[in-house]
């Protein structure tokens, strides 16, 4: 599960341009939009784009996305209950 | 009716890994390598602190750069209300650099994942959008397209904008980029120059022209 987090803080550094952004900048735990991060509508649509392409997962609703996309663990729980 | 009192009151130009601001070499990257790693190192040198810049597309880092090392000399709109600034933007390529990456995006329908992040700056104006948020513009805004740069029209068009609108000051110029191939020049006009900062230029086309 640690690994699956690392390298997902390195791919949503990579896919968001979060460029002066490291690894250890990103709270596991805490809140991707609005507080944490401050992420916004185009990355959130972007985070969805690369659990498509890089983990075949699909997020049906946008209820469901709201919890997925909640923080790096809920993603990373997202991924490892769907593989 | 042209306008007499209208001036140039300020001018940035960044073309061939150079910033120029008023007329004067202000940076050079001497060991330049692509757009990229050069607007990236005007950013860090000019210490401009804005997040958002690295989201951007090549097109708007180039224009907001520009913009940024227009305006910020000496917080030249200060004086303004956010309607009584106006921004008038051209270039003969649109954003035809992300149109291209968009569509690379989508080309290949067996591997079809369209970039949002890339969509949103498939406009020119977006450039614009940018500019305007960083500094709070409420003014008019419009971006042309024209095969080359058009002082005449320019000059034209902003002094009917300051006889018939709000405005008070309004950036305008040229902001290009097509593959690495980039030129950005803006200037602000002024009916008075109230800061009295560096320049004091009659608002007339050859004038632009020349310090282009």
């Amino acid at each position: 599960m640690e690994a699956l987090i690392t390298t997902l803080k390195k791919e949503i550094i990579e896919v968001l341009n979060l460029e002066e952004m490291e690894i250890e900048d990103i709270e596991t735990d805490a809140p991707l939009f609005v507080e944490g991060l401050g992420l916004d509508s185009i990355d959130a649509l972007e985070l969805i784009v690369l659990l498509e392409k890089k983990y075949g997962l699909k997020i049906e609703t946008a209820e469901e996305g709201k919890k997925i996309l909640f923080s790096v663990r809920t993603m990373a729980e997202f991924i490892k209950g769907n593989k | 009716m042209l306008l007499k009192n209208l001036k140039i009151t300020s001018s940035c130009i960044i073309c061939f890994n150079k910033v120029i601001i008023n007329d004067k070499l202000d940076f050079v990257e001497k060991n330049y390598k692509s757009f990229p790693s050069f607007i990236k190192s005007v950013y860090r040198n000019y210490k401009i602190g804005y997040p958002k810049f690295f989201k951007m597309d090549n097109l708007s880092k180039l224009g907001f750069i520009t913009s940024e090392l227009l305006l910020k000399q000496d917080d030249l709109l200060s004086n303004y209300k956010n309607d009584e600034i106006g921004i008038i933007i051209s270039n003969s390529g649109s954003s035809i650099d992300t149109d291209i990456k968009y569509y690379n995006t989508i080309k290949d329908k067996s591997n079809y994942f369209p970039s949002p992040s890339v969509f949103v700056y498939t406009l020119p104006n977006i450039m614009i959008g940018e500019i305007c948020i960083r500094n709070k513009i409420m003014g008019e805004s419009s971006f042309f397209i024209s095969e080359k740069f058009n002082p005449d029209f320019l000059c034209n068009y902003i002094n009917i904008l300051f006889n018939t609108s709000k405005i008070k000051s309004c950036i305008s110029g040229w902001v290009e980029y097509e593959e690495n191939n980039y030129e950005s020049f803006l200037f602000l006009v002024e009916k008075e120059n109230k800061k009295n900062n560096g320049r004091n230029i009659n608002f007339e086309p050859e004038n632009i022209l020349m310090i282009k």
